[in-house]
């Protein structure tokens, strides 16, 4: 069943598109990586899908359990169930960490606090009670913004390069967010480039010049990190029409 | 009469506490309660000497904490004034004696405030080696009725240590002239924070300046301001660094909501080439890129707002 619908959306940025008649179905319940080079409009992507500021005005539509979000500013689409880890945490000067990763749980207690921070690979003794501000490294931010996903139990996550800036010590716990996430029933999305990540997935799409170009299990779609993507020519170059050929052909 | 008199004194005390949510404190604990130009409590601890005397419209005090005493405990001091109006002018001369270790926390309570003016003119003396970190939150009603002019003048002593913190986050700030002036001597310390919370019409000017004339010292001056209606803010922080390996920092953060104005004046002056000082200052909406981290929570607008300047003036 499709939880999330992408249907022909285009989004232009200074005349030039960025989304080009993209059109996908997010299935429940399944972990996605959406892969492609710099550029491809990958986390246009999933600030489109959130809403953010910016990527409000586009062609198409977007459907949430079949019904069109396009209309919905960001905190409605949130309160429906979407939410976006940010490839750059923010910081918050003052703001503790109980604070932040209760602010969008359903329940609001200590224990989804300890829990949260603990299945972020972080104690809680030494977080709960600092603030989420630049005293903290962006790996550790990284991982309290997952935390408070995790607390807020959303049903649809999009992971803006969850693995960037955390060290390889610390990855493992995003991975052990992303399992425990599908496990409670969340639909992931993963925006990256690291075959590491894509290990992660169920299915991928591969986009390129913000058009979808190919599709598959995670396994096939390994092909892009191995030199063997399908013939493209417009990486530098967008050219829409040379893009969807090889879609089409499949 | 003198019953009588008992009777009011206890009342204002029970009520000067209750403003700022403080009811009893423990023997072991040193504590001064003034209201208006009047004395009404005072209980000292081994090495504090506080002396006060009544004048027209306030008080005079002197504080003294002993060379090389540890006060075990923060000395808390409550000023105020019951009445929608009033002076209060309060005159303080601390002294924290050599190799001293003290903090002080000091409420200021003006809940029911029409016209009143609390005029402060302190002089701290951090002797060598000596560390005093001084509190000061306000406590105003919802009438914004209140003038306040604390200025203090802080010299901190070789090796020593001052820092101080003012808060004015409830109620209405009202009128708000703040200042404070330190002169850091060798291998000293100054670290200033100032954290206020401005709404309606209220008026809000702090001039925060430190002089690093001592080699080594260090100094940091922090103003975090929310203002939102029509608020009015201008924040001058000045840093100058004479001595060699002084280091400063600067650091003015303002949210701005409705039509509230902003200024923020930072000075930052090096004569050595081997001091450092740096400054940052930030004013305007709330930063979009936190808003949108707790929108994409779920949490409103406005829920949002108030959370990230929760945490900004916390």
């Amino acid at each position: 069943m499709n939880l999330l619908e992408i249907k022909n959306l285009s989004l232009f940025k200074e005349g030039r598109p960025i989304l080009n008649n993209l059109s996908m179905d997010i299935w429940e319940g399944h972990v996605h990586a959406i892969i492609g080079p710099n550029g491809a409009g990958k986390s246009t992507l999933a600030n489109t899908i959130m809403g953010l500021s910016g990527y409000r005005d586009f062609e198409g539509d977007v459907l949430f359990e079949g019904k069109s979000i396009k209309a919905l500013p960001v905190d409605e689409r949130a309160r429906k169930g979407i939410t976006l880890l940010f490839q750059e945490p923010a910081r918050f000067e003052g703001l503790g960490v109980s604070q932040f990763i209760l602010a969008g749980a359903k329940e609001k207690s200590r224990a989804v606090v300890e829990d949260a921070l603990q299945h972020a690979g972080l104690s809680p003794e030494k977080y709960m009670r600092r603030a989420v501000d630049k005293t903290l490294s962006g790996g550790e931010r990284k991982r309290i913004e997952l935390a408070s996903i995790y607390a807020m139990k959303p049903r649809l996550v999009l992971m803006d390069e969850p693995d960037s800036g955390v060290d390889i010590d610390s990855v493992k716990y995003i991975f052990a967010v992303i399992k425990e996430l599908r496990h409670r029933g969340s639909t992931v999305i993963l925006i990256t480039h690291s075959p590491e990540v894509l290990k992660h997935a169920d299915h991928a799409f591969l986009i390129c010049a913000g058009t979808l170009v190919d599709k598959g299990e995670m396994s096939r779609m390994f092909d892009y990190f191995n030199g063997k993507c399908v013939p493209c020519v417009h990486v530098g170059q967008p050219t829409v029409d040379a893009a969807v050929q090889p879609l089409a052909a499949n | 009469m003198a019953e009588q008199a008992i009777v009011d004194k206890e009342a204002l005390l029970e009520e000067l506490l209750a403003s700022i949510n403080q009811h009893k404190f423990t023997p072991d604990v040193a504590h001064v309660e003034i209201h208006g130009n009047q004395v009404l409590n005072k209980n000292l601890v081994d090495g504090l000497m506080v002396e006060a005397e009544s004048i027209e419209d306030g008080v005079k005090v002197h504080i003294r904490v002993k060379s090389g005493v540890t006060l075990k405990n923060p000395v808390n001091f409550c000023f105020g004034l019951i009445p929608e109006n009033g002076v209060q002018r309060i005159i303080i001369d601390t002294v924290i004696g050599e190799g001293a270790h003290a903090k002080f926390i000091a409420n200021c309570t003006f809940p029911n405030a029409v016209n009143i003016q609390h005029l402060m003119n302190a002089t701290i003396t951090v002797e060598k080696g000596a560390s005093l970190s001084y509190f000061e939150r306000h406590v105003h009603g919802p009438n914004g009725g209140v003038t306040i002019v604390p200025v203090t003048k802080v010299l901190v002593g070789e090796d020593a240590r001052f820092s101080t913190e003012f808060e004015l986050i409830k109620g209405a700030a009202g009128v708000v002239e703040l200042e404070y002036a330190a002169e850091v001597t060798k291998n000293a310390t100054v670290d200033m924070m100032t954290r206020i919370f401005g709404r309606e019409g209220d008026r809000i000017h702090i001039k925060e300046a430190a002089h690093l004339s001592g080699e080594g010292s260090t100094g940091v001056l922090t103003s975090h301001i929310a203002l939102k209606n029509r608020a009015s803010a201008t924040i001058e922080n000045e840093l100058i660094a004479d001595a060699p390996y002084a280091r400063g920092h600067v650091d003015c953060k303002e949210i701005v909501q409705d039509d509230a104005r902003a200024r923020a004046i930072p000075v930052v002056q090096v004569n050595n080439h081997l001091a450092h000082v740096t400054h940052e200052a930030a004013i305007g909406s709330v930063d979009s890129k936190q808003l949108e981290t707790l929108l994409s929570r779920g949490l409103t607008e406005d829920e949002a707002t108030d959370l990230i300047i929760q945490g900004l003036l916390s």
